[in-house]
């Protein structure tokens, strides 16, 4: 059986395995985890003909660097804007390559995005729990975080050659700082100047970022009167307001039962986007009818399904390949590298 | 229980969470026949989930209804729920009866003593009583596998403590007010901590790993020492049994 093993050479806190997520288990007060931006990981599975769930490492702003110590694998490196270099030499942020022994991968933040995925094509080897590898941060469960020291193992380990090469970067995958909501399900308990502050007011994020969740900085959003509700079941994008009125912006690794109330939910097609976001960075609620947040859902459904069935199709001839490169190097030396 | 028969027509009261989530909800603070009504909508969806549907979350006062929005929307999965809420009578169908274990020995139940002097009994008492009453699972939530029973004796009831206690170990019974749950993961707690169990809420094996369904009868059986260490014992080689196990299996694979 053709295997690839690398070693993780250093490696940042909330570097996770994750597939697509768990779901279906909230009502055991297990969140669905998976990636904290599913289109990304989707795209790196996509591209080198994964299904969208397969398993994927999600590296953190913490940084990820592996060394191939044998076998070869062709992997696929998407999300945010993060410097991935290839043995040296600066790679394309979202880019399919080959890692061959000896070869290191470095993956680190950049100027924009807080996660990015990187998808073998084979099967990553790590635990499974409740028929899942999704790791759920705060308890360990799934397949678990990766650590300096570690070994990754790929199994099946294939190479494709005509995959290789640089994927575009859509809009729709970038971060977002205008986020869509429907307000509730507890608007009714915040007073007017709330609301009003909530949509009209810029927030902040602040370092309080982890896969729980995204404290904000920002106006406080103060409570009609102090009204506690009994725990009642939250989701991924809920905008929780604790009692000294902070919001926070729960997400893919959420307690799925909350007290406090909820003044907006983000609508599921900005997420991602959200999720994205550094920290220091800011960002503006706009609110949407329950209908509009319906319809948003439908056609960014569809533009994310064409969207990887053309990353999916996606075929790099030489010629190609080298515009791209010629492309990148440009846009690479006139903005953010380090003079040569 | 007066708040929803004076509530009237209020009840329940549907409201929209993005564009994917419906919640349900029965009354605005905690009594039985509201529990009772989430219990009995929560089955009905069981046994015809509306199209779309992803999942539902039972909880204290409402359920949440999470559904595909390429699929269905809020409008059509109210009309489900308002459809099944005529057709189904509720609540027929009591949960299972599930027998947890536990020791109460001191070191295992370091609340214990102080639980007895809050309300007046002997450690005992307190025991006894935990012991005589039955609970039903309310819901799970704050970690994988917190099952929220509710059924403690009024007479064995104490607040949460002021601030909570980090590190306690899995397997923790715990109560505060008139609820009790197991722990299932090392976490901090506010709550009582009154003995230790070896039943597994959560296994670590299993696909759907959880001993409990919502709506779930619970009993408290006590275990001495030897029993429970026995129990561990089973545990630790079964675990072993299982590592061996997959090893070979993948070896095969």
């Amino acid at each position: 059986m053709r295997e690839a093993r690398l070693t993780v050479r250093s490696c940042g806190p909330l570097v996770s395995y994750q597939d697509g997520g768990r779901f279906g288990m909230m009502r055991f007060g297990v969140p669905a985890s998976g990636p904290m931006d599913r289109l990304a990981h989707a795209a790196a599975n996509a591209a080198i003909g994964r299904p969208h769930d397969a398993t994927a490492i999600e590296i953190s702003m913490g940084g990820l660097e592996l060394v191939c110590e044998s076998g070869e694998v062709t992997c696929c490196i998407a999300g945010g804007d993060f410097r991935v270099l290839h043995s040296g030499a600066v790679a394309a942020p979202w880019g399919v390559r080959t890692l061959r022994p000896g070869d290191v991968l470095s993956v680190h933040p950049g100027r924009w995005g807080s996660w990015a995925y990187l998808a073998f094509a084979g099967e990553v080897r790590c635990n499974h729990w409740a028929g899942h590898t999704a790791t759920h941060s705060t308890s360990g469960l799934g397949g678990g975080m990766l650590a300096s020291g570690a070994e990754v193992v790929v199994r099946d380990a294939t190479v494709y050659e005509e995959k290789q090469g640089d994927l575009p970067v859509p809009d729709f995958a970038r971060a977002r700082s205008t986020i869509r909501v429907v307000l509730g399900p507890q608007s009714a308990q915040f007073g007017p100047e709330a609301s009003a502050a909530l949509l009209q007011e810029s927030f902040a994020v602040t370092s309080a970022y982890d896969r729980m969740g995204m404290r904000l900085a920002g106006p406080a959003l103060v409570l009609k009167d102090a009204l506690s509700i009994p725990s009642e079941p939250v989701v991924r994008g809920s905008i929780q307001v604790g009692g000294d009125g902070v919001a926070s912006i729960l997400l893919a690794d959420h307690q799925t039962m909350g007290g406090y109330p909820k003044i907006a939910t983000i609508i599921s097609s900005d997420i991602d986007g959200v999720s994205q976001l550094q920290p220091l960075d800011r960002l503006r609620f706009q609110a949407v009818s329950v209908d509009d947040g319906v319809r948003l859902a439908r056609s960014h459904a569809m533009v994310t399904r064409r969207f990887l069935e053309e990353v999916a199709l996606r075929r790099v001839t030489l010629h190609d390949r080298l515009m791209q490169e010629n492309l990148i190097s440009g846009v690479v030396a006139s903005s953010d590298a380090p003079t040569h | 229980m007066n708040e929803r028969s004076t509530a009237g027509d209020a009840w329940p009261r549907f409201t929209p969470v993005a564009d994917h989530a419906l919640l349900v909800s029965f009354g605005d603070a905690i009594a039985d026949d509201t529990s009772a009504a989430v219990l009995g909508l929560d089955r009905a969806l069981a046994d015809s989930p509306p199209p779309g549907m992803a999942e539902c979350v039972p909880a204290l006062v409402n359920l949440l209804i999470d559904f595909d929005p390429v699929v269905t929307d809020h409008e059509q999965v109210r009309a489900h729920v308002e459809r099944l809420l005529r057709t189904s009578s509720r609540g027929q169908a009591p949960g299972q009866l599930r027998e947890v274990e536990v020791c109460y020995d001191e070191d295992f139940a370091p609340d214990l003593a102080a639980v007895a002097r809050t309300v007046d009994l002997s450690i005992d008492d307190v025991v006894n009583n935990h012991l005589q009453a039955q609970y039903v699972v309310r819901m799970y939530g704050f970690a994988p596998g917190y099952a929220y029973l509710s059924g403690v004796p009024r007479a064995i009831q104490v607040p949460r403590k002021p601030a909570a206690v980090r590190g306690i170990a899995a397997g923790s019974v715990l109560i505060a007010g008139p609820q009790c749950l197991v722990s299932t993961l090392t976490m901090p707690t506010g709550w009582s901590i009154i003995g230790r169990s070896p039943t597994r809420i959560l296994t670590p094996n299993e696909r759907v790993p959880f001993l409990f369904a919502v709506g779930d009868t619970v009993r408290f059986v006590r275990i001495d020492r030897a029993q429970y260490e026995a129990r561990k014992a089973t545990e630790r080689e079964q675990a072993e049994r299982d590592l061996t196990e997959r090893e070979q299996t993948e070896r095969h694979a």
